[in-house]
């Protein structure tokens, strides 16, 4: 039930990400990542991380993707023309390329992987207790010096939108 | 054993569906005649089987002629649309309402026999977060619906409307970590039950005792994801037609009336759950009554849920009235009102709450 369960939902997870990046129409792309995040969600649940689930929606679906389609919908980005040329099949055989590299990445790490079903998750595992221990105990150095970037960031974006007010000269 | 606990998970989901679609119709009678008793109107009157009857059908008229009045009306899409995305908006915008509700509790547990029945379609640990994970989905309705359109109006509406529920979903959430940091918990039943108490064996310990600014900010960002008055410029009338919808007819447009109207009842729940006891009724046990003063009047298991059931659905309701009151007396804000709001005022409000909730907590051990 689990392994079919998984493959029906890994299958679609792999046709939407496929989508974003083929898909001419940048707001559809946007929302085929929408549904590759949400699927993710719903596997994160088959593995117990239901804290991380949720996380997954409320942050990357909910948020982020709002965002993205918000700026696509008001820039009104029309169908990705291609640029013909040389330009393009370089970059072409280069995308090739380290995608090559990156799936004989991903089957050396994967050949290395334990087969086999692990045992049931202990009680509790994936909550919100668990995730908040592991974040502030083991990983609290990391967890801390995220929210500075984060901190950063968000001071960047204020300094960056505020350039664009110029006293008017009347 | 197996099929009997699918059927009663099935019963169950079943119910809250049915409870939320019904709420949600009732309500847009109560809007409609509400809205003309505040105006000084009669209201909608013209409900009757071919003018037979003598008397008007009441809230029949908007239970049945109004869905049939809409069933029957052309499905229309607006020249140079995208089929597909404007076909999906109206299920994007219905679907993530609906299935909220499962994680709220609507009654304690039901004992038949052996079988002991968790009044709640999905017991989960993470109760709330997973309410504001599908809350945070019914933006892509509006956005949608607004882009896919094809029009000036429903595109305006649906980037006012992106902005303002990304806005108010962060007030939201964090005036609901104040609720999750007084009790302890995240699933959704155990706040119910931790409300259970009386201080001084008299006021129920209900939420709003011990988060009264939340709430506050709960309810007014509630509000504002609904997209009603005075937070409805994503579809106000006056400015934008109807907004994000502009461009729907028949029963596409009737799923983002619903749409409107069950998020009211999903944020009525909600704050029902939080911080109005939930389905307690005061001085109500599993056994029984338990009134001050030492009178116990013991009541019948069955007797016990049924009342806790009717708790639950009569503080829902009082919610949602409230919210039709607020939204036929007061007038709109102005755009840059509602990001003022929403930003320079709930945002700080909610995290000076959440800090002084966390004062409070260690204080007190």
């Amino acid at each position: 039930m689990g392994a079919i369960l998984f493959l029906v939902l890994a299958v679609l997870t792999v046709v939407s990400a496929l989508t974003v990046v083929l898909h001419p129409n940048p707001v559809k792309s946007a929302l085929a990542l929408v549904v590759t995040l949400f699927v993710l969600a719903v596997i994160f649940v088959l593995l117990d991380a239901h804290m991380i689930a949720a996380l997954q929606i409320i942050v990357y679906a909910g948020a982020i993707m709002v965002l993205f389609l918000f700026v696509i919908m008001l820039l009104n980005l029309q169908n990705d023309d291609p640029d013909r040329g040389r330009r393009r099949l370089v970059l072409r055989g280069f995308a090739w390329a380290g995608g090559l590299v990156l799936a004989i990445e991903l089957a050396l790490l994967v050949r290395g992987a334990p087969v086999g079903t692990p045992g049931a998750a202990p009680a509790g595992y994936g909550g919100a207790a668990a995730v908040a221990k592991s974040l502030y105990t083991d990983f609290l150095l990391p967890f801390e010096l995220t929210s500075i970037l984060l901190l950063v960031a968000v001071v960047g974006a204020v300094v960056l939108a505020q350039r664009q007010r110029r006293p008017t000269i009347s | 054993m197996e099929l009997i606990a699918v059927g009663i998970a099935g019963v169950k989901a079943l119910l809250v569906l049915l409870m939320v679609l019904s709420l949600s119709a009732m309500l847009l009678w109560v809007e409609r005649k509400g809205s003309a008793l505040i105006q000084d109107r009669i209201g909608a009157n013209r409900a009757n089987i071919f003018g037979v009857l003598p008397f008007n059908l009441g809230f029949v008229n908007t239970l049945i002629a109004d869905p049939l009045k809409l069933l029957t009306k052309e499905d229309m899409v607006p020249a140079g649309a995208d089929k597909f995305l404007h076909f999906l908006a109206p299920f994007l915008a219905v679907f993530p309402v609906l299935v909220t509700f499962a994680a709220v509790p609507f009654g304690d547990q039901l004992v038949i026999g052996d079988t002991v029945i968790n009044l709640q379609v999905a017991d989960l640990d993470i109760g709330i977060l997973y309410v504001l994970a599908m809350s945070s989905l019914a933006v892509y309705g509006v956005v949608l619906g607004g882009w896919a359109s094809n029009s000036r109006w429903a595109l305006l509406g649906g980037i006012r409307g992106s902005a303002q529920m990304i806005s108010y979903e962060i007030a939201m959430g964090l005036a609901l970590i104040g609720a999750v940091m007084a009790f302890g918990t995240l699933d959704l039943q155990a706040i119910a039950r931790a409300q259970g108490y009386h201080f001084f064996g008299v006021i129920p310990a209900w939420g709003i005792i011990y988060q009264p600014l939340g709430f506050l900010i709960f309810l007014i960002a509630g509000i504002a994801e609904t997209k009603r008055v005075p937070f409805d410029l994503p579809e106000g009338e006056s400015e934008l037609i109807a907004g994000f919808f502009t461009e729907y007819s028949g029963m596409k447009q009737a799923a983002f009336m619903l749409s409107d109207f069950a998020e009211s009842v999903v944020v009525a729940g909600l704050a029902t759950t939080l911080f109005f006891g939930a389905w307690q009724v005061p001085f109500l046990f599993r056994e029984g009554f338990h009134f001050p003063g030492g009178v116990v009047v013991a009541v019948p298991h069955l007797l016990v849920v049924a009342l806790q059931f009717v708790s639950f659905i009569v503080k829902v309701f009082a919610l949602c009235v409230f919210q039709i009151l607020v939204r036929w007396t007061l007038p709109r804000y102005r755009y840059d009102q509602v990001m003022d709001l929403g930003w320079k005022y709930l945002l700080p409000l909610a995290l000076a709450n959440m800090l002084v909730t966390g004062v409070v907590i260690v204080l007190l051990g």
